[in-house]
């Protein structure tokens, strides 16, 4: 594991309007690591991950991927990363073979590799004998397994996962990180994921960043956050550092409402 | 290249595989062709201009283009409601092939149905006047698909509520498809009527297509394709602006 970062964010700030999503914002992601950004509803995690993931532009201060400005040079860092968002965003009337296929051509994999990396990363998400049917007939679950396996089909130097077990069993929770892991030693994947699931992180993170209020409140490995705050649970600590109050602000309990919403959707 | 193919090829069968679209869309032109082909045709030849039909087949299938075509903008708002845009904003590939290739995909739907249309209309007993002139007819619906499938996803860009896309939808279709002169000759018109169908891109389209099916176009068949040629290019344009400045 190398020392160099990959994605080098720093005094970054987004405002929509009055609101200040994020704020202040810096931290360095390291090659080939897994690391978890933390923080509850309408910390400023999605806005991140978008503002990375060149949809969003940042108000000021500076993101760099693979030592790329994203602002300045968005068609070279978008070769270099796959994102999982928060929201769907399959085609439910193509199939997945279909779906995955038109990513690898949007990616630019020629046709040979293209077949064969679906095929792989279609069996390994156990999408295979699914792969003619439409994916609106696809549950929450498997939905969530084909957008993950349509992020890694470019082997991208970076992946995103914004909440990808949101919805999902603990079965699929546990076998998606187990693929993820396994695909972050052998490919060198680096993994930069959000997730609500505080044993999911303390499990399959190397660091973790907590953000709280568009602000970080916390950086380091699972142990060093335990140490730091006393306690010996990762969830314990999130709670110590980041309060528990719910998150009801205004704009906020509409982010809560959706979410549920979501959920109930899958 | 390969990009702006497989979008394009991704409306096709979504098209193609949407058997009650196909159907449901038929449903606006027949009407026409039927309601007002028996109700208005008596009337058209006791004032001496012929048969309706051979008048009106060239306006209705103007009008299918122009509601298919249209229509292929909600495409736009689906793939930003249910995140598809987003996959391929992320994408390595520049914005202007990414509206090329689903323009033209929206407009070849929109040819297809056209195409359909026209089958429709010669059962009814529309009569083309040379099987050759059929051909470049439709050169000119195709032109009629791409300006106005542009000019959708221009407006599916710019607007982001369903409401507002129907209303503007709304708001444009049915002048455009009434101002042709679809259902009416545009000879004799009051001057302000006709001051509104020589501004309305549709009008160069079903003359163009009525001039090559049954030999009476009302500006020339060269200044039809030189109009929608110029629109054309005018709303790729503008398409591919509006797009280039979507925010996900
Ligand atoms: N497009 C937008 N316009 C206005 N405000 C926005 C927009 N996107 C996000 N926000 C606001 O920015 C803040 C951060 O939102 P963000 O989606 O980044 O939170 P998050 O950490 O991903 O939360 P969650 O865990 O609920 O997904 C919230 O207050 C949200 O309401
Ligand atoms: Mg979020």
């Amino acid at each position: 594991m190398s020392d160099r970062p990959i994605i080098r964010v720093q005094h970054v700030v987004k405002a929509f309007g009055k609101v200040t999503a994020v704020n202040d914002v810096s931290f360095d992601v390291r090659a080939g690591e897994i690391f978890a950004f933390l923080g509850p509803n309408g910390a400023g995690k999605t806005t991140t991950i978008k503002m990375l993931t060149t949809l969003l532009r940042p108000t000021t201060g500076s993101l760099e991927l693979d030592g790329l400005d994203v602002t300045a040079h968005p068609m070279d860092v978008r070769k270099r990363f796959g994102v999982v968002f928060q929201d769907p965003s399959l085609d439910s009337d193509l199939t997945a073979w279909e779906n995955m296929d038109i990513h690898g051509v949007l990616y630019h994999v020629p046709r040979h590799p293209r077949r064969e990396r679906c095929e792989i990363l279609l069996r390994m998400f156990e999408l295979w004998d699914r792969r003619d049917d439409l994916v609106k007939t696809f549950s929450g679950g498997m939905k969530r397994r084909l957008e993950i396996a349509r992020g890694l089909l470019h082997t991208p130097k970076v992946l995103f996962l914004d909440e990808p077990t949101l919805g999902l069993d603990p079965q699929s929770r546990n076998q998606m990180w187990t693929h993820v892991r396994s695909l972050n030693q052998t490919e060198r994947v680096t993994v930069f994921l959000t997730t609500h699931y505080m044993d999911e992180a303390d499990r399959v993170a190397d660091r973790i960043a907590v953000i709280d209020h568009g602000r970080i409140v916390a950086t380091g490995s699972a142990a060093e956050l335990k140490d730091q705050t006393g306690t010996d649970s990762l969830e314990a600590a999130f709670l110590a550092l980041t309060g528990t109050t719910i998150r009801d602000e205004s704009a906020t309990a509409a982010d809560q409402m959706r979410q549920v919403a979501r959920v109930w959707r899958r | 290249m390969a990009v702006i193919f497989v979008l394009w090829l991704r409306e096709v069968k979504k098209y193609l595989r949407s058997r009650v679209q196909i159907v449901a869309s038929l449903g606006g032109p027949l009407m026409y062709l039927g309601v007002l082909g028996f109700g208005l045709g008596p009337v058209f030849r006791r004032a001496g201009e012929g048969s309706y039909l051979q008048f009106m087949a060239p306006g209705v299938i103007g009008m299918a283009v122009l509601f298919t075509a249209m229509f292929s903008g909600i495409a736009m708002l689906w793939d930003r409601q249910f995140g598809f845009l987003k996959e391929t904003l992320v994408a390595p590939v520049p914005r202007l092939a990414i509206m090329i290739g689903r323009t033209l995909g929206g407009a070849t739907v929109a040819v297809l149905q056209g195409a359909l249309i026209f089958a429709v209309t010669l059962i009814a007993g529309f009569r083309p006047e040379s099987v050759l002139a059929v051909p470049l007819a439709f050169l000119v619906i195709v032109l009629i698909a791409v300006v106005f499938a542009a000019l959708a996803t221009a407006i599916g860009s710019t607007i982001k509520e369903m409401q507002g896309f129907q209303m503007v939808m709304n708001f444009l279709v049915m002048p455009i498809f009434f101002l042709s002169g679809a259902i009416y000759p545009l000879q004799g018109l009051p001057r302000v009527l006709a001051a509104l169908t020589r501004i309305d891109p549709l009008t160069y389209g079903v003359d163009g297509v009525r001039g090559l099916l049954t030999g009476s176009a009302y500006f020339g068949v060269g200044l039809d394709l030189a109009v929608l040629f110029g629109v054309g290019v005018l709303f790729v344009a503008a398409g591919a602006w509006r797009f280039s400045r979507i925010e996900a």
